[in-house]
């Protein structure tokens, strides 16, 4: 796949060569792991891309490229796109985090942007969604709507961002319905809709009747629509899934952040910042909840998101255990950011084992 | 550890299932190469078909006309490369590569507005009394028209290749195009036959993804499978039935992995998740250890005057 990759962007950058010229626009490049539509992860930070386009007209250039593998081929695509001139880039996969980081060192004019990583420069923020405080209104909706007791959960890598969202999926399952098991399929891909159909499928085949997931495709609710089980939308709303299977969604929202930083950027004031917004500031957005649903469970549901929204409750709220058995959070304590950034660790009840 | 939530006949039915589409592209650029023509653009004609086929099927409400629109739009982009590489004899590795980007950019337009619709349902053909046994009829004898043709055309390529004067010209072309060309066969003409029908396969083996096994169209969404079947063909010496052994292989191995994770099994998951790469490999590699070699003429550009 690499190959026919390189020479795309050698393609590109034959194109763009030539109007890499300065010029009084801002160029904010994009960087994504999918094709822009992929109906979930990619494609929501697209929209936030066009929302840049439409707020800033003529004054801001956008470019963008597509499918970036994540690993040694993607610091070549980040180097071109600084090359070509972009004064701010987005990088919006996990996997980018080194590649960021090793291009900024080399372009210190150029701001750098990474999407749910944690290391930083003074040319690189990070920047992430709490994603977390949607995984546990999913899991409650999810714990208190399955009649099997088997809840399928597709995952993609076992990086910190996907193990909270199972963690914060399981805590409110289990609290709603403590009969309710997890299976966990580890597909090592963010987008490959006929192996993210699969997982879906060997879910199903052994008895989930509720399935949520973590991979950027919409394959898993063709397949969820074909067993007849539930789903929710990933990152986007996947609303062309409702009313069934996708009963609710977990949607993310860049368009404000995206905006933000570019005139931040315009008015020469930015700078390296950690950002990590849920329901609140409204990064985190929870997809509209389908009349599948009964009327109660909805306005439980609803109430948890105020509730989180407000900041009065918080999804990892103790007393809490880890897998093997020892405290991590006593009755009432909340779980601080820096564990939750680093999480490589299941809660109390999860039975199988995280990957190393 | 819970084995007993595995269930072998949902099992088996799924691995089927899983295969048919690496199989059907396997298929046809083995016919391809045989007849000494390497085309990488596997990947760009499957998915080329997974649009055309979706889209036409979504459009007449039959699954059945989408295949055949699929195979056509396989064909068309095939036509593509046979041009370039036969008749303005351009190099067959960069005109292929360059398939599959034009394929996936090609797909994602005719794709637009494609996004969350629902294919018209492929039915399963219900045979009397072979369809109720147990285990073999769900496994076997409850899959679509696409399973079966599938397999057939394995039987078909086999026979059609080791057993006809059709074959043995088509071999001969692949072997020695300048032997071929002195005892009068067309050569130009044969391999343009052979790309097309390779794009033709590798058109249904993308229809089969958007239209069964997934089935919606995302973009970008074969993810791969066409790389896949290249690998497949190398792998199972240009022959057959070793390729439909390494599409179940691949197939079966790549869901039970699935449903061994689902149940939790003590592996690593590392390990589990390579496990269909290096099994298959690894079990074909064994088996070309007999005097199995690429076509002779492979990748080479013909023309009259060599």
């Amino acid at each position: 796949m690499s190959l026919t990759r390189i020479l795309a962007s050698a393609v590109m950058a034959l194109g763009l060569a030539g109007t890499a010229l300065a010029e009084d626009k801002t160029k904010v490049g994009f960087i994504y792991v999918g094709p822009i539509g992929d109906g979930g992860w990619t494609y929501e930070h697209d929209q936030g891309r066009l929302a840049v386009e439409e707020h800033f007209g003529d004054k801001v250039e956008t470019v963008f490229q597509e499918s970036v593998p994540e690993g040694a081929d993607a610091e070549r695509a980040i180097t071109q796109m600084a090359l070509q001139g972009a004064d701010l880039i987005f990088t919006t996969s996990f996997g980018y985090m080194d590649s960021t980081i090793n291009v900024a060192s080399k372009f210190p004019d150029v701001k750098f942007e990474h999407a749910t990583g944690f290391k930083t420069a003074d040319n690189v923020s990070v920047y992430s969604a709490r994603f977390y405080e949607g995984r546990a209104i999913q899991g409650h909706i999810a714990g208190k709507m399955t009649k099997s007791n088997v809840i399928g959960y597709i995952a993609s890598f076992p990086i910190p961002e996907v193990i909270r969202g199972i963690n914060a999926a399981y805590i409110h399952a289990k609290a709603v319905n403590p009969d309710v098991e997890f299976k966990v399929i580890w597909v090592y891909t963010w987008f490959d809709p006929p192996k993210e159909a699969d997982a879906a499928t060997a879910l199903i085949d052994q008895g989930a009747d509720v399935i949520l997931q973590h991979t950027d495709s919409t394959a898993p609710q063709a397949a969820a629509e074909k067993a007849g089980v539930i789903s929710f939308g990933q990152a986007s709303d996947m609303a062309e899934y409702a009313p069934l299977p996708r009963v609710s969604s977990i949607i993310d929202n860049w368009a404000p952040y995206y905006i933000a930083r570019t005139q931040a950027v315009i008015d020469g004031s930015w700078e390296s910042t950690e950002t990590w917004d849920g329901i609140a500031p409204g990064m985190v957005e929870i997809g509209a909840i389908s009349d599948a649903v009964p009327a109660a469970i909805k306005a439980e549901a609803l109430a948890m998101k105020d509730l989180i929204a407000s900041g009065q409750y918080h999804p990892f709220t103790g007393p809490l255990n880890k897998q093997d058995g020892t405290p991590w959070l006593a009755e009432g304590e909340v779980a601080d950011d820096g564990t939750l950034l680093g999480m490589d660790f299941y809660v109390e009840g999860l039975t199988a084992e995280i990957p190393q | 550890m819970d084995l007993s939530s595995i269930n072998p006949t949902l099992l088996l039915a799924s691995l089927i299932v899983a295969s048919t589409p690496i199989l059907l592209a396997a298929l046809g650029e083995l016919v391809v190469e045989r007849a000494g023509v390497l085309n990488l653009g596997v990947e760009g004609m499957m998915i080329t078909g997974a649009i055309c086929g979706f889209a036409i099927a979504v459009n007449t409400g039959s699954p059945f006309v989408g295949f055949i629109a699929a195979a056509l739009g396989g064909a068309a982009l095939a036509l593509l490369f046979a041009i370039l590489t036969q008749l303005a004899l351009a190099n067959q590795v960069a005109s292929g590569l360059a398939l599959t980007l034009f394929g996936l950019g090609l797909s994602a337009l005719l794709g637009q507005g494609y996004q969350g619709i629902k294919p018209p349902p492929t039915a399963n053909i219900k045979i009397p009394v072979l369809s109720d046994l147990p285990v073999l009829g769900p496994v076997l004898f409850s899959h679509d028209l696409m399973v079966y043709l599938a397999l057939a055309l394995v039987a078909t390529v086999w026979f059609v290749l080791n057993r006809t004067r059709a074959g043995l010209i088509l071999r001969a072309v692949g072997e020695n195009h300048g032997a071929a060309h002195a005892l009068g066969y067309k050569v130009i003409r044969i391999r343009i036959l052979a790309i097309l029908f390779g794009g033709a396969c590798a058109g249904l083996g993308g229809a089969y993804l958007s239209l069964v096994r997934v089935p919606q169209w995302t973009e970008g969404m074969t993810a791969g499978s066409g790389w896949i079947a290249l690998a497949l063909v190398v792998f199972a010496s240009w022959k057959a039935g070793r390729v439909l052994l390494g599409a179940w292989l691949f197939g079966g191995i790549s869901v039970l992995q699935l449903n061994l994770q689902a149940a939790g099994v003590a592996i690593p998951v590392e390990y589990l998740s390579m496990s269909p790469y290096l099994i298959t490999i690894l079990v074909l590699v064994i088996m070309s250890a007999d005097k199995s070699r690429a076509p002779a003429s492979l990748g080479r550009t013909f023309h009259a005057s060599d």
